[in-house]
């Protein structure tokens, strides 16, 4: 980075004459013009990671920092912060209604379980040479990237009692449906549902892309060996998905943990009998409609360590499992 | 699927028998194959269409007893009246400059980081990726209060920068898989680019950026979905109608239009928001499955 370095000489990046001189004192690396370019490299390359670094301390670490220690306050956000050690997460133990939005966020995990084993069908049965098969890609992945919002608009609607699709739909085999989203039984139903719905595609796709990997000799060997299908199935299919099922799994739990607008548009009260309100919808209602910031925010940071905690728990598993398999 | 023995076991004359039952069973197992695969490809779509059909029935057809699936005349005036009656214009153009704002300059940032993090010397690097990688354990329901009480002190509360100016900063999910990316690509390239006396600008903006093209691409698509369709932060932030996004609008009339039972209105305001993705994503179909499956591949 001698004479070369102005922009203009190097944006032609000339060929034959230039690097010869240059290739000497770069290759003898002790030399005094390889360092200067070294550091030159340095103060490009962190200018060049100077913003997400930035964004990070800003906007991540910061935060933390200070949701840490406004969980331990009163506060309504704009008043003094008046310190009262850790008040809140003991009265937050004692919240019958924050209770039941965590059992409530959990109870809607039993939606991945299901949506998983539907899409690995899906993605088993979608392994063939049959006709049509990129539509059904395309159908089976619309939800995916439709509008959540939207999406829970439209469901709302459907599952109105009198008037909805999926009443009507029920008529058709004579069964009379609930008014799903009233009814503090069915609306937890409905939610899972609905979130099935919308998530298959995505599972779907990349089961679908970790099958195709799978070499077919392997299933001709064991089918050699007069393997039938489901003992295929569950010697080499389920094995090889693993990864992909692992993945799934952690990342819909971390998203499972953070459900909120489908809660907050199909039910704006949180559902009868608060039978479908979600921690972040009750942390959201403390902290944006109540001003109780302090709490809130006590009440996110516990659901932020749970979501840790769960997440570690499944690598560690993950990597006990692996290791039985191999 | 027991059926690869068949061509091993007979040898010459017979032959053809064995192999002609394979190969009905087979059509026939496709053909049961096929006819769940439709089925569940109904139950797939039918709530978009009723959606649809809903958007153009009238009042009356909406709660009509038995159900009316089309309806007998097309209600396209629901469309027109959405135009001038809501803010979902407003809701489309907001939508569109925090999308665009986001993907455009946020994508930039990214690979600038990417290559850096990928194919430059720097001091502490791995500790800057991984303390990166670390800000993804922290949800963001636990960062909004904070961040929205940093924001509503700079006034920037119903404004739309709350919702661009942290993301322009870059996303450590784009930077990883745009650095996975980039350690395909042979270091000498760029030691061969250096000598030549290019500048680490030149570096980036001529030579990595072509090749990172595709996978900058695909994961630029999927981010304008997401900042699309995001919802948590645009409700916090912004109250007055005119300076929502395209998602709060919408949520706002399903509220607010339920009382008055305008379900057909309410319904044409989904389609509308659902119909840019769905273009964007039939358009962009191979190159968005393509890189969803490789980001469950890399997981």
């Amino acid at each position: 980075m001698t004479s070369t370095a102005s922009p203009a000489t190097a944006g032609r990046r000339t060929p034959a004459p230039q690097p010869a001189p240059h290739t000497a004192p770069a290759s003898s690396r002790p030399g005094g013009g390889s360092s200067r370019l070294h550091r030159n490299e340095k103060k490009w390359a962190l200018l060049f990671v100077a913003a997400p670094v930035l964004g990070y301390l800003l906007f991540v670490l910061y935060p933390t920092l200070f949701a840490l220690y406004a969980s331990l306050t009163r506060w309504n956000g704009l008043g003094p912060m008046q310190f009262i050690g850790l008040d809140n997460y003991v009265a937050l133990l004692g919240d019958e209604r924050f209770r039941q939005a965590l059992f409530n966020t959990f109870f809607y995990m039993l939606g991945i379980p299901i949506g998983l084993a539907i899409s690995l069908a899906l993605a088993i049965a979608m392994n063939r040479k049959i006709v049509g098969l990129t539509a059904f890609r395309t159908i089976y992945y619309i939800p995916v990237i439709s509008s959540i919002a939207a999406v829970a608009i439209l469901w709302q609607w459907a599952y109105n009692g009198d008037f909805g699709l999926v009443n009507q739909f029920l008529a058709f085999f004579g069964i009379d449906g609930p008014n799903w989203l009233a009814d503090p039984t069915w609306s937890k139903p409905a939610i899972i549902l609905m979130m099935v719905w919308k998530g298959l595609g995505y599972s779907m796709l990349l089961y679908l892309a970790a099958i195709q990997s799978v070499p077919r000799s392997l299933y001709e060997a064991t089918a050699l060996d007069g393997a039938g299908a489901w003992r295929q199935f569950r010697a080499i299919t389920l094995p090889m998905v693993r990864p992909v099922t692992f993945f799934l799994v952690v990342t819909q739990v971390i998203g499972g943990a953070m459900i909120f607008t489908e809660i907050n548009i199909m039910t704006p009260t949180g559902g009868p009998e608060y039978s479908t309100a979600s921690a972040v919808f009750y942390i959201w209602k403390q902290a944006f409609q109540y001003r109780q910031m302090g709490y809130a925010t006590a009440g996110a940071i516990v659901l932020g360590v749970l979501i840790l905690i769960i997440t570690l728990v499944q690598f560690r598993l993950n990597r006990r499992n692996s290791f039985a398999i191999d | 699927m027991t059926t690869t023995t068949a061509p091993a076991a007979p040898a010459t004359g017979s032959g053809t028998h064995p192999r002609l039952g394979r190969r009905a069973r087979s059509r026939l197992t496709d053909t049961v194959v096929w006819v769940i695969l439709a089925a569940g490809a109904i139950f797939m779509v039918a709530p978009l269409l009723w959606m649809f059909s809903t958007s153009i029935k009238t009042k009356l057809e909406v709660f009509a007893l038995p159900p009316v699936w089309i309806p007998d005349v097309p209600q396209w005036d629901t469309y027109v009246r959405m135009w001038s009656d809501s803010f979902v214009l407003d809701g489309i153009r907001n939508s569109l400059i925090v999308s665009l704002s986001v993907t455009v300059v946020g994508t930039f940032t990214c690979a600038l980081a990417a290559f850096a993090l990928a194919k430059m010397r720097m001091p502490f690097k791995n500790a800057i990726f991984i303390g990166l990688l670390s800000g993804i354990m922290i949800p963001f329901p636990t960062l909004m209060i904070p961040q929205f009480v940093m924001f509503s002190r700079l006034g920037w509360v119903d404004t739309l920068l709350p919702l661009i100016v942290p993301a322009i900063f870059g996303n450590i999910v784009m930077i990883f898989f745009l650095r996975q990316y980039l350690s395909s690509v042979p270091d000498s390239l760029v030691e061969a680019a250096k000598i030549d006396g290019a500048s680490y600008w030149q570096i980036f903006w001529r030579m990595i950026m072509p090749i990172i093209r595709p996978a900058v691409a695909a994961q630029f698509i999927l981010w304008f979905m997401a900042v699309w369709n995001d919802y948590l932060a645009p409700i916090l932030y912004l109250n007055t109608p005119e300076r929502q996004t395209l998602q709060v609008v919408i949520a706002n009339m399903n509220v607010q239009y339920a009382t008055q039972r305008d379900y057909p209105l309410i319904m044409a305001a989904s389609v509308v928001a659902l119909l840019p993705i769905l273009v964007v994503f039939l358009v962009f179909q191979r190159q968005i499955i393509e890189s969803v499956a490789l980001t469950g591949t890399k997981g």
